[in-house]
């Protein structure tokens, strides 16, 4: 009842303000859309200069996209020299890639369509006598997406977790800062209410907008944005909101440790923006053990691995549940860590 | 007689400033009871320990028999605090709506109330503009009409006049000593205005976190051979004028 009361309140706020309603429903989808436009205008079809390598593959790559030409040899100058972005040479039953990289996403393109095409063309002529060989170096990270795939769309589960988790957090961590400041969170705390109500009363009131911001954002990327999906759309949505109730819980506590709006945008480049180097942007397995075991304490990591999972690779719900299990362990910490974060204004 | 609040040697420190030493205050129930004393002198400490926003370092303080914080008490104590709290987004009506929605009152009492309370501090009117849009002394005024919307025992209010214009206050002090006379409510207030010490049933004197001299206006200005409340005040600080 008083947790209604406290609910109602947040939304009444809310609504009368237009500035923050906007920053949290339009922001995230302005964003994303600029990241989608960046990332497809990267899209120009990649140029391979071929030594000696099996006609079954051309065709697979020149199917994919990729501007097949056949050059003298494999050295790096010929590469300069004839503006390619990457020479193969099949040699000793071996592929081996030479790459421009003066571009490293354009790079990262064509090895990965590259590595997609070898797998491809070797599976319907085993018996090819120049066939590729099992070269070990043939990554089976790239299995997933298809010829179309882009960057973006391997980044984009990484982002809609991103910004469902920085706006809520934001806007939740001023709301709660805003009422410390003015002593309305103090004057609430001299009512018989519980601290156990204003929390649940906090999480629901703002949970609210997370929610409707989650379903918004996620049905743009899928919708309009044309990002892939292969897994379920209710698991995206669940693993966002669990994303968004860590944020609403994380911001909720961090404005217990700031004085003012301007201390409270000062945890955004602490606790907020290392999250996203450890969302997968960055291989996770290549980094440092230290690093390694940093990223495991950031809530976004398990939420961007989920959503990697579900969105690129259409992983089960049984397959990120180990994920589900780590954000709920998040949310749960916080919030119990809130509730005694609340003893500052009433020891009850 | 009943004494809805008890203080017994409670001290508070912030840091390592004594903010409160010692003190101890008993309040009989339908009593007015003032607290002066100069700026920084802890009146304001006091008052939240009494609330229970605040836990003494040493001594006991209890308000309608029970140790503060007490969820059950704190339905009786209208609290008025020394700065406004107030959203300013919402109109004064849902101010008042929401922190009424927070004590337990059935709903046509709880619009009872709040037609009573904004009546009192004369902002009926007023009730539909944003709270952004009001002046200090109507944020005041709304804080006051807060503070009793739940129709609490005990009243504890840190200075509550202030920025209020004199026919207002009188109104207001008029309607406190209703409270107190046909609702034996007891009110704890503190005032920097003279008169308005006055009119209180006691009088204590803070000054640097101990109460040094407490009792009814007549009789401190008796002690004090003094003509009035104002050189009570200077003398009992040591200044002489
Ligand atoms: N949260 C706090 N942290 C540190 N010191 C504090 C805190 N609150 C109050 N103090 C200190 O305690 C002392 C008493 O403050 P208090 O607010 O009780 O004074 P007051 O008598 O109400 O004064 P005024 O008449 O100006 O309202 C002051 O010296 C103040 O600096
Ligand atoms: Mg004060």
């Amino acid at each position: 009842m008083r947790t209604g009361a406290l609910i109602k309140r947040i939304c009444q706020q809310m609504l009368r303000d237009k500035r923050t309603l906007a920053l949290l429903f339009v922001a995230p989808l302005l964003v994303l859309t600029l990241m989608y436009f960046l990332f497809a205008s990267n899209a120009v079809a990649p140029t391979l200069g071929v030594v000696n390598v099996n006609p079954t593959l051309v065709q697979v790559l020149e199917k994919a996209n990729v501007n097949v030409r056949a050059v003298p040899d494999a050295t790096k100058e010929r590469v300069v020299q004839e503006q390619l972005d990457g020479v193969l040479q099949s040699h000793d039953q071996k592929l081996e890639l030479t790459l421009e990289n003066s571009d490293p996403s354009k790079a990262k393109l064509l090895q990965m369509l590259v590595n997609q095409a070898a797998v491809a063309a070797q599976l319907p002529s085993k018996s090819n006598p120049t066939g590729v060989a099992q070269a070990p170096s043939i990554a089976t990270d790239y299995v997933y997406g298809n010829s179309e795939t882009s960057f973006f769309d391997v980044l984009s589960p990484v982002l809609v977790g991103f910004f469902v988790f920085f706006f809520v957090f934001l806007i939740s961590g001023i709301g709660l800062l805003r009422e410390r400041t003015t002593g309305t969170l103090e004057r609430i705390m001299s009512t018989p209410i519980r601290r156990g109500e204003v929390i649940t009363g906090y999480l629901a009131g703002y949970g609210i907008f997370a929610i409707i911001q989650t379903v918004i954002v996620v049905l743009y990327a899928i919708n309009v944005l044309d990002m892939t999906l292969v897994g379920s759309i209710w698991h995206v949505l669940l693993i966002n909101l669990l994303l968004a109730l860590v944020a609403l819980s994380l911001g909720i506590l961090l404005s217990t440790f700031a004085a003012s709006e301007f201390q409270m945008v000062q945890f955004i480049p602490v606790v907020v923006i290392p999250q996203i180097f450890f969302a997968g942007i960055f291989p996770i397995e290549g980094m440092a053990t230290w690093l390694q075991a940093l990223s495991k304490i950031m809530p976004l990591y398990y939420g961007a691995d989920a959503l990697k999972g579900i969105m690129y690779q259409g992983a089960t719900f049984r397959e990120v549940s180990g994920d589900i299990v780590a954000l709920v362990v998040f949310a749960a910490v916080f919030i119990v860590l809130n509730t005694f974060a609340l003893k500052k204004y009433r020891r009850l | 007689m009943d004494l809805p609040v008890k203080v017994d040697g409670v001290s508070k420190k912030y840091g390592k400033k004594v903010v409160l030493n010692q003190v101890s205050v008993t309040i009989q129930q339908g009593q007015i009871y003032g607290l002066i004393g100069p700026s920084g002198a802890g009146k304001t400490t006091l008052v939240k320990l009494l609330v229970g926003m605040d836990i003494a370092d040493a001594g006991t303080v209890q308000v309608l028999n029970q140790q503060m914080p007490n969820l059950e008490v704190l339905q009786e104590i209208g609290y008025m605090a020394q700065s406004d709290a107030l959203y300013a987004e919402l109109t004064a009506e849902e101010n008042l709506k929401f922190f009424a929605s927070l004590f337990k009152l059935k709903k046509a009492e709880q619009r009872e109330r709040i037609a009573y309370a904004a009546d009192l501090v004369k902002l009926t009117p007023e009730l539909s503009k944003k709270v952004s849009a009001y002046s200090g002394g109507m944020k005041r005024r709304l804080s006051l009409a807060i503070a009793l919307v739940q129709n609490p025992k005990v009243l504890i209010l840190d200075e509550p006049t202030v920025g209020i214009d004199p026919a207002l206050r009188l109104t207001i002090w008029n309607e406190l000593l209703r409270l107190k006379e046909q609702e034996g409510k007891t009110i704890i207030v503190t005032t920097h205005v003279m008169d308005e010490a006055e009119r209180c049933d006691t009088l204590a004197m803070v000054r640097e976190g101990q109460i040094i001299t407490s009792g009814t206006p007549q009789e401190l200005m008796e002690r004090f051979h003094a003509r009035n409340l104002e050189e009570v005040f200077l003398r009992a600080g040591g200044e002489q004028p």
